[in-house]
This record gives structure tokens, sequence and C-alpha cells, in this order.
């Protein structure tokens, strides 16, 4: 079955292209299969870290992972953009198909984290300024011509909903905004490279609720557009956003269903004891 | 426990806090001495001859050292630079980073003297030529190469990962992050690394001695690259500040020897110290740039 492999070498068809086809939104059907992900097993070393799981996430809804800490949903995320590469001794068998293709095999390793996004737990922006940070995707897709990346950096800031406090601050430090600022940044930094997914890593957990609020507000919105899935510790925020909700425990995907569902009639009672605060 | 016991412990933490005060004083006292006993004794003997870029003058060795440690760091940064890069961001954990890391290590703790023999057998003997200011700065380039090399791999060893992960995260190759992230983020590290490095170049003598030549003789209107006294010329003997003092204190080859050593020195203090100034300011813009405030 497909292993990980731990080269991210530019590929030559790669590097030829001037700027990778954005997603066609149109063409997208809302519900469409963006992951399909079937009898995946990860080992870190001999440590098991996900067994069998298999799901479906569909096209423009939001997917909420939710569990204890290392029940193994973080290490899920991380295996969608194969940012598990990164990690030795890390194997995954199993079959995880980006919109019909192989990840391991049939899509670009590059290719696939341009097209699917990453938000992380804290902000990360680079010490660069506000317009440098956002212009770093499409840079890296060869767009250099400074009318366009002035548009996209405006687009992708508005999407964010930075625009109209950062507008006046471009050229400063990224790293002087707030976190939430930073966040929302980051978020935006990420829209720039046109995902067509956006993986969300316990993006709130380091900020205040009025922040939060904002980040949530933003996903709701985001939706229209893009597919999100989130890892959160906050049953509410899953509640409150997505669509669907996957419940892991001990590296198993115990529950997988609609949010309304999970939340009022879940069919297993760990999921139960789980959402209704009993442990986690 | 009674209150003597309290005042005990209170006095050995007073005297314990005198003694590092004077510690730390005491390296600021002995600079300030040393930099204003230097200062004071170079101006004394310090003359208009002196400041000129003739034979009589310092100003050709003034020129050269600065040629000297500006080729230097050129060579050390080509070598060091991508040897950190390769340490901090391409090799794993194995024993070639091992032997590279001890190479680099060892490097570090030569003899300068020992260098500048080793210059001498490879770039002046082995290649036929006379001394020339290209030999003595490779060999100088040799003393500052494991400096940058540490200090590039601790710069770029110290960034938060997360500057790594975003940049794959957004479909970047390790080149385009380590080029567009990592170096730039690391730039004011890597050029304190620099400064230090020059600093090194600036008082080097003993790898001079038999690379770099102990004569310098430039005609300001030879711009002929190929003349062996054209100031750029990098193949032509090149005395710099420091083996001119070594020169005149030894060889006392003039009347005033002394005074004129005395005024060498406090040219170089001025160069070292200036230099250092510049550096530091300008690596504190870049920071401060970044940092957002």
């Amino acid at each position: 079955m497909a292993l990980t492999t731990t080269t991210y070498g530019y590929t030559k068809e790669r590097s030829g292209e001037a700027r990778p086809v954005s997603p066609d939104i149109a063409a997208v059907e809302p519900g469409s299969l963006t992951f399909e992900i079937n009898h995946m097993d990860l080992f870190y070393g001999d440590h098991h870290a996900l067994k069998d799981v298999s799901m479906d996430i569909r096209t423009h809804e939001i997917t909420a992972l939710i569990g204890p800490s290392g029940c193994g949903k973080s290490t899920f995320l991380k295996s969608l953009n194969r940012r598990n590469d990164l990690v030795e001794n890390c194997r995954i068998t199993g079959d995880i198909r980006f919109e019909g293709k192989d990840i391991f095999r049939e899509v670009d390793l590059l290719a696939l984290r341009t097209r699917v996004g990453m938000v992380f737990q804290q902000p990360t922006p680079f010490p660069k300024s506000i317009f440098e940070n956002v212009a770093y995707g499409p840079r890296l897709q060869g767009i250099s011509h400074k009318g366009e990346l002035a548009g996209i950096v405006e687009q992708s800031l508005r999407q964010a909903a930075c625009w109209d406090e950062m507008k006046d601050r471009l050229n400063q430090s990224a790293l002087g905004l707030s976190g939430g600022q930073q966040q929302r940044l980051c978020i935006a930094r990420t829209l720039a490279a046109r995902p067509s997914v956006i993986l969300m890593d316990e993006p709130t957990s380091a900020l205040d609720p009025i922040s939060t609020q904002k980040i949530e507000d933003l996903a709701l919105e985001l939706k229209e557009k893009y597919t999100i899935i989130i890892v959160t510790h906050n049953m509410q925020q899953a509640k409150r956003i997505s669509d669907k909700t996957a419940f892991f425990l001990l590296g198993e995907l115990i529950e997988f269903d609609d949010t309304v569902k999970m939340f009022t009639d879940p069919s297993n009672p760990k999921t139960e004891e789980y959402i209704t605060g009993r442990f986690g | 426990m009674n209150d003597s016991h309290f005042a005990a412990k209170k006095r050995a933490d007073n005297i314990m806090t005198v003694f590092f005060r004077f510690g730390a004083w005491s390296a600021v006292i002995l600079l300030i001495a040393f930099v204003g006993y230097v200062m004071g004794e170079g101006c004394r003997y310090l003359t208009a001859d002196m400041l000129s870029f003739t034979e009589k003058g310092l100003g050709n060795q003034f020129f050269n050292t600065l040629y000297l440690v500006f080729l230097s760091l050129v060579f050390s940064a080509i070598g060091g630079i991508p040897a950190g890069v390769y340490l901090a961001e391409y090799a794993r954990k194995g024993h070639l980073v091992k032997w590279v890391r001890m190479a680099v290590e060892t490097l570090s703790s030569l003899p300068s003297i020992v260098v500048g023999l080793f210059g001498y057998l490879v770039f002046i003997v082995m290649t036929h030529s006379e001394w020339n200011m290209l030999a003595g700065a490779l060999t100088v380039s040799i003393l500052m190469l494991p400096l940058l090399t540490s200090v590039t791999e601790d710069a770029l060893r110290t960034l938060p990962e997360s500057y790594r992960l975003s940049s794959y995260g957004l479909g970047a190759s390790q080149w385009q992050t380590v080029l567009h992230v990592l170096l730039p983020a690391a730039f004011p590290r890597i050029m304190t690394g620099l400064i230090m490095a020059a600093g090194r170049g600036f008082g080097e003598a003993a790898a001079l001695m038999f690379t770099a030549g102990m004569s310098t003789d430039i005609r300001w209107d030879d711009w002929n690259l190929g003349s062996p006294s054209c100031p750029l010329n990098p193949l032509r003997p090149s005395e710099t500040l420091t083996l001119h003092i070594w020169a005149l204190r030894t060889e006392a080859l003039e009347v005033n020897a002394n005074e004129q050593a005395a005024a060498c020195s406090a040219i170089l203090m001025i160069l070292v110290v200036s230099f250092s100034l510049i550096a530091r300011y300008m690596s504190y813009r870049i920071d401060k740039k970044m940092g957002g405030n």
C-alpha cells in the first residue's frame, strides 16, 4: 500500500507551470467528494496512531474532528496535506484520495500542499510585512507582477475580514499584529495561495473569545467557496459551525455523521459520553 | 535558626552581589582604559604624513586591511553560509553530520600561525606565486569559515518550526523555504556573525605574515588590474595595519618606529570600533523593521 516518502523536491512538470489552475468553483458540485479515505492506518514507529479510518469529506462542507488529546485527530488532519512526511518514522497505509486521486502516487506533493491550505493552532506569520506574508503563496507560484499581487493581497485580506484594519499598514511587520489579527492574516495568506481545501488545526485555541467569534464567522463564510476541515477541542465550536462531525478516540474513528445527529442522537454510547462531558 | 543566621545569609548575599558587579564592571573599565590608552598614544604621534596614501603614510595599509577583510568575508561566506544551511536544514542525523560538525569545531580552534603556514604552503609555494593579498584573504577565510558555519546553523535552528511548516503548507519547496523565509529571518544573526568574522580579520597578523606579505607598493594612478601596483589587483603583496605594526616594532627600520606603531594601532582601533558600531546599528535597524515595532 502507499507509503510516505520523505522527498519534497520540486518536480519538473510543476516548476514549468506559471500558476496552478485555481479550483473552478462553479464546476465543483456541492456534495461531491473532496477527500476519500479508505482503511487508513498510521504508525509512528511502533505506535499505531490511527486505526482503520475511513471517511468521506464532502466539498463545501465544514467537517469538525473532535476527541480527547492524543486521539489522533490532528495526526489525521496532518496526513491530508502530507505534513506527516516531515515526521521521521511515520508510515501510512491505506488509501487517501484527493479529488479522486491517490495523494501519495497521483498528486504532486507541492501541488497538493498548494490546493490544501493549512491554518495552525498558533498564528504563524512570517517575519515579513503584512503584504509580503499574503503575497508569499502567489509569489511561490511565479506571480511577480506588482498590480496582480496587490489585487490578490487585497482580495485575500477582504475574504479573511482583515482588509479594513490592515489596509493602511500593509508594509508594517506582521509580527506587530495582535494574536487574533495574526490568525486572520494567516487565513488570508492561505487563501491567497488559492487552495480548494483549508485544514484548520485548533485555530482558535490560542485566541480570546472575540477573535474566536470572528474566526468562526469567517469559517462559515468561507464554506461557500472552500471545503474546511477543522480540528477542535471545543465541542460547542464543532456544534456551532460544522456540517459533519467525526469523533476520534484512541486512534479509532468512533463515529462520523451529520453534526446535528451527532449532538442530538449519537449512535455510539462513547460519543454520547464524550459530548456530554463525562470524559475527555 | 536565629537572627544571626539570617544576617549571615544576607551578608553573603551582599558580598557576592558586589563581587559579580565588580567582575562585570572590570570588563568595561578595562576596555575603556585600553582604548583610551591606545587612542591617546596614537593621536599624540599621528602626523599628517602618516594619514597619507603614500609610502610614508598608513593609508595604503589601511586600504589593504579593508580590501583583504572584504575578500576573505566573501570567500568564507561562500563556504560557511551554505555549510551552516546544510547542517541546519538538509542534513539528517547520522555519521556524516557528526564528521562535518567535528571538522568545523576543529577548524575553529586551529592556531592562526599554523593556518598561516598552511596558507603559505598551499597558496604561495604550491602555486609558485609571490606573497599576495588573495593568498592572505583565502588563509584568513579559513579562520572565519567555522565561525560563519556555526553562526548560520544556530541562527536557522533557533527559528520557530512554524516558519517551515507554514511555508511547506503553502506549497513551497525546501529551497524556496530556505531562500524566502528562513535566510531572511536569520539574516540579523548571520550579519552579526559576519561582523564577528570581520573583527577577526581586522586583527589577524600571524596568518598573514607568510601569505599577504610584509610590503605594499600601491600607485593610486595605476588602474590596470594586471599591474602589480594597482590598488585593486589582489595578486600583489599587501601589508595590512596589523602586519605593519608588527614590522615596525620588530624590524625598527625607521627612527620613529614606536611612534608610527602607536599611530597605526590607533587607526586600527578606530577602524574596528567604528565598523562594529555601524554593523550593530544596521543589524538593530533590520531587527526592528522585522520585529514590527
